[in-house]
């Protein structure tokens, strides 16, 4: 890395500045973007936001007067301005239903869903790219045949179902693992909450009984998001390694008497890691939109199924936060995907 | 002509006409697409499933997919009901069936609506480049960053549930990577001897670009869209589960996974059954689209 640093002709770190420059930017524009579209749906809905308020009943005068309050008789810029100004003070409205604001309800349920699918990543990453090596490595032959089948139909299954029939066959049927919903009544409220992460405050607080009861119901949903997961992680790795394995640098490697292992899992896994970055930050971000699906599914009380809840509920300030909250993260796993390239890539580094 | 000779019309390297060459490059592509199990395999998948939506009708009786036999609910599959009857006496087996013709109308939809939106974005900020190639990227950008099932979500919230929204939601998040791949492939040839040919002769750019760049971006464009065909079905699956796709009494699959889940212990098979449905469509568009590409790899490289 040196010797490459020293031929590129300055610091490993020059271009680094503009790039992470130009990341911003574009983080930021994306955000405004986002924001534009959620104040747009919130205008575009047919329900009244006043008449919720006022009532069918009341006076026009009322119906002004609260129009006025609520500031819907401003010029449409103002009004976005005025709903910028509040998002970026984290501030999305009430929640109708918990009449608590959007905000805490959110980071109250947050830890929930992260608790299903973090697991759910390191599943498909631990499994996903080896998996993706050993078929690229054995192209054309049966393993290859094998773990292409494998991810095929995991990224061909609709999650709610996969979902549901894991439900009846290893809850229902073989009484493997435990059901819907993150513990069992009688375990509820034993543990307090620190970081909301079940699993992680049972240990905390020592109470290995709520923790052993806790992954039981996690494990389930955690196998299955995990396996969708590692069917993605494994396809586009078998098809970025098979990239590399065609390269020059592999030949000769090779005959440079390095053994066959070592080229595949050093140097062409080495650069194979820059783009699966991205795929990694993508399928965390893709396992953060469908906990609406799978939290619905296993009645997990995450983000998802608050969401879901709040959909049914007509409740549009908890919608529209949770938009903005997975949208968030989605261009946060952006942002860090691409500020980590050049740690992992040097080309990265020298691009002016 | 004999078969011999129609291969040797079809397979003559040195073709005569302009018709002989194409029908020849159409031939070569089936005969490594045909060539490749898994590709054919999707391809008869989804040519069944188009086969099954278009003649609906005659497969089954039109009626039996909405008409309610509280009498004869929750039946398992039998002689008279081969995928058993819902929770409101419809045979299962008709509203698979039907549904086939839900799956295609929403995959059509999107896909008319976002490989214009992708080409009408993407070939004049490949073409112009500058500051409309900025603009027009950045929008681009932006919308490929969003959570697609969230925000699909929030549409349908907004606008209500149903199947018109629903597409329109999905179509919202799908057409950028359209606008990228149609901007790629017109940078890669504008510049080009028939592009300087076509303007040397006077040809304004909305001609260049339709008449002599849009035919070229159109194949990888079309294969683009057979890929995400599973994505997009998932995702309307997913939409119908939750209530915000296909409004009852629709035979929707998704819908109807939903409405089998409240059975699910006693009688699987209302929920499991649309469910295979789903996931053998999606299947067959996954292989179908892995084949074009790996034949429209071939032929480029």
């Amino acid at each position: 890395m040196a010797v490459r640093a020293a031929a590129g002709g300055g610091l490993p770190w020059r271009g680094v500045g503009r790039r992470v420059l130009r990341t911003l930017v574009s983080m930021v524009l994306t955000f405004l973007g986002l924001t534009v579209v959620t104040f747009f749906i919130g205008r575009v809905i047919p329900i009244d936001p006043v008449l919720a308020i006022v009532g069918a009943k009341a006076s026009n005068e009322t119906y002004d007067r609260v129009r006025a309050e609520i500031g819907l008789d401003l010029p449409v810029p103002v009004q976005y301005w005025r709903y910028l100004e509040k998002v970026l003070h984290g501030d999305f409205g009430t929640s109708v239903i918990t009449s608590q604001p959007v905000l805490q309800d959110m980071l109250s349920v947050f830890p929930a869903t992260l608790e299903l699918s973090i697991p759910a990543l390191l599943i498909g990453v631990v499994f996903g790219v080896p998996l993706g090596v050993a078929a690229a490595v054995n192209r054309g032959r049966w393993p290859d045949h094998l773990i292409r089948v494998v991810s095929l139909f995991g990224y061909s299954m609709p999650v709610f179902w996969l979902g549901l029939v894991g439900l009846l066959a290893f809850y229902a049927k073989l009484g493997w693992v435990a059901g819907p919903g993150r513990l069992d009544v009688g375990y509820d409220d034993i543990v307090a909450p620190v970081t909301g992460i079940i699993t992680v405050d049972a240990l905390l607080a020592g109470e290995y009984g709520v923790f052993a009861n806790a992954v039981q119901h996690l494990i389930l949903p955690a196998s299955i998001l995990g396996y969708l997961s590692m069917a993605y992680v494994a396809r586009m790795t078998r098809s970025f390694m098979l990239g590399q394995l065609r390269q020059e640098y592999v030949l000769a490697a090779l005959a440079k008497g390095l053994s066959h292992a070592r080229v595949v899992w050093v140097h062409a896994l080495g650069n194979v890691w820059v783009p699966l970055i991205t795929v990694i930050a993508l399928t965390f971000g893709s396992l953060l939109e469908g906990a609406v699906l799978t939290e619905t599914v296993f009645s997990w009380p995450g983000l998802g199924l608050y969401m879901k809840n709040s959909l049914f509920n007509a409740d549009l300030n908890a919608v529209l936060g949770g938009t903005m909250v997975v949208g968030s993260a989605y261009i946060l796993l952006n942002l860090i995907s691409d500020l980590l390239y050049p740690l992992v890539d040097p080309r990265a580094r020298e691009r002016p | 002509m004999s078969g011999v000779a129609w291969r040797a019309w079809l397979l003559d390297p040195a073709p005569a006409s302009r018709r002989q060459a194409r029908f020849g490059r159409w031939f070569r592509g089936w005969r490594s697409f045909s060539a490749n199990g898994m590709a054919m395999a999707g391809f008869l998948i989804v040519l069944a499933l188009v086969l099954i939506a278009v003649a609906a009708p005659l497969i089954t009786d039109p009626h039996a997919a909405v008409a309610q036999s509280l009498a004869h609910r929750l039946q398992p599959g039998s002689a008279a009901h081969w995928f058993g009857t819902d929770e409101l006496g419809r045979d299962i087996f008709a509203r698979i069936v039907f549904g086939a013709r839900i799956t295609l109308t929403i995959v059509a939809l999107v896909g008319a609506i976002v490989v214009p939106v992708g080409l009408g974005i993407g070939l004049p900020a490949g073409y112009f480049g500058g500051a409309i190639d900025a603009v027009l990227m950045r929008v681009t950008d932006i919308f490929l960053a969003f959570p697609r099932l969230v925000l699909a979500l929030a549409f349908a919230a907004a606008l209500g549930p149903g199947i018109n929204n629903a597409v329109v939601a999905i179509a919202l998040t799908t057409w950028p990577p359209y606008a990228r791949l149609a901007r790629a492939e017109t940078i890669t040839r504008r510049n080009a001897e028939f592009v300087q040919a076509a303007v040397l002769q006077g040809a304004t750019p909305a001609s260049i670009l339709f008449r002599q760049i849009v035919p070229l971006c159109l194949p990888s464009v079309l294969i683009r869209l057979t890929l995400d065909m599973a994505g997009i079905i998932i995702t309307a699956a997913g939409l119908g589960f939750l209530g915000l796709g296909a409004q009852p009494p629709a035979p929707e699959w998704g819908a109807m996974v939903a409405s089998g889940r409240q059975v699910l212990l006693d009688q699987w098979w209302v929920a499991t059954i649309p469910g295979i449905a789903i996931f053998v469509t999606s299947v067959g568009f996954n292989l179908l689209g892995d084949g074009l590409r790996d034949v429209a790899d071939a032929r480029s490289a």
